[in-house]
């Protein structure tokens, strides 16, 4: 039991260390952060505040290829003035009719995610599954190595 | 002191482990290398102990009856207390001894994550993302003034996203099934988890929100109302007909 405090202790004081950190949040220590009511199905979402690597020409930026147990899947992203202007799968797995049949609906439909998410200013995704897990992945390395992540 | 603007670019490492990927962005002004680098072997160092997948990890020695928890690299004794722990908080939907097989799997990434943002913190790094697979630990801000915002994806329709959660310090973790069938395990039941499409839930540290957010979803119909009870903690709970439902203090007032 002894062992059980303690790790509970040490992530407690970790814990106060981030909080005592938290100069510019007036909310509570033990309130959960708030959700936003924004949603992304519009098109007036206001412009990215990672605009800073702004370029004139478009430029592709390939993520890290991401294993997934049904095979990796690698993303690639064209960004112009710092946005993002297209997303890609160029790779993703297809070993077997089901996974072929379940990307073909859902690799297109991450990439309308992910060009949503680039026009959402939004830094992360949490979702669920392994080859949308993957695909973030890729897509996050690639957002990182165009500096808009 | 001379910084040049390479120092003043955010840091984002993006590294493969434990069967996913991480990424490590870090936002303070800074050359975080060797922060980095210590964060990249401390999530090695974590999967070489704990990997169900390794036969030569602490973990399947331990399985095996080959090695002692005593005997083992000492955060498996950590891990396992913190199982029986989450364990009983939640009343058994999330357990490490499933069906007579230790498998500390559902902790440990969280767990890590948690480790991982504590010392980048400790480290002088106090604004920074640690993501394993879309679930997170989220620490001060992404940008002076600016809170950390993290799209939830609809798990029926991976065209939308849900809503978006934006916050400081805080942490995020979605369990769910989304477009690849089901792969949790209601371990009360026996049986797969299938009343709910996804939970997502948020808190202040991965290691009780991403155990909160397996447990949940293996608890079906009873999620949402044992996410309003735990202290800290708030839930979107989407049931599998796509009707997502928020904890009562999810939204802000």
């Amino acid at each position: 039991m002894r062992r059980v405090i303690a790790a509970i202790a040490s992530t407690a004081a970790g814990l106060v260390m981030l909080l005592s950190f938290k100069t510019h949040s007036p909310t509570a220590p033990t309130s959960a952060p708030a959700a936003t009511s924004a949603t992304t199905t519009g098109s007036s979402s206001s412009p990215s505040t990672n605009s800073s690597t702004s370029t004139s020409a478009a430029t592709t930026v390939t993520g890290d290829a991401s294993d997934t147990r049904y095979g990796p899947v690698q993303v690639q992203i064209t960004v112009k003035n710092g946005k993002i202007t297209n997303v890609t799968a160029t790779q993703y797995p297809s070993t077997d009719p089901r996974d072929q049949q379940i990307n073909a609906y859902a690799i297109p439909a991450l990439d309308q995610e992910a060009l949503q998410a680039g026009n959402a200013n939004i830094n992360m995704i949490s979702g669920a599954t392994y080859t949308s897990d993957g695909y973030i992945a890729s897509l996050q390395s690639a957002l990182g190595k165009a500096g808009l992540a | 002191m001379t910084q040049t603007a390479a120092d003043l670019t955010p840091a984002v490492h993006v590294e493969h482990c434990m069967g996913t990927v991480f990424t490590i962005d870090l936002r303070d002004p800074g050359l975080w290398d060797d922060a980095i680098s210590a964060v990249v072997a401390w999530l090695h160092r974590v999967d070489a102990v704990f990997s169900i997948y390794r036969d030569d990890s602490d973990i399947s020695r331990i399985r095996r009856g080959e090695l002692r928890v005593e005997d083992a690299d000492p955060h498996v004794a950590e891990v396992l207390d913190l199982c029986t722990v989450l364990q009983a908080e939640t009343g058994g939907y999330f357990t490490a001894f499933w069906d007579g097989h230790l498998d500390p799997t559902g902790l440990v990434k969280g767990w890590a994550i948690e480790h991982a943002s504590e010392f980048l913190h400790a480290s002088g790094c106090h604004n920074h993302a640690v993501n394993g697979g879309g679930d997170m630990q989220l620490a001060g801000e992404v940008a002076p003034g600016e809170p950390w915002r993290v799209g939830i994806s609809d798990p029926q329709d991976a065209t939308r996203l849900l809503t978006i959660v934006q916050g400081r310090d805080f942490a995020i973790a979605t369990s769910g099934v989304a477009e690849r069938g089901t792969h949790i395990i209601n371990p009360l039941a026996a049986t797969p988890a299938r009343d709910l499409a996804s939970v997502t839930v948020i808190g202040r540290a991965l290691t009780r929100v991403d155990t909160y957010a397996t447990a949940a979803f293996a608890m079906g119909g009873n999620a949402l109302q044992w996410l309003e009870a735990q202290p800290g903690h708030e839930g979107l709970v989407v049931a599998a007909d796509g009707i997502a439902t928020p904890t009562s203090q999810f939204y802000a007032p």
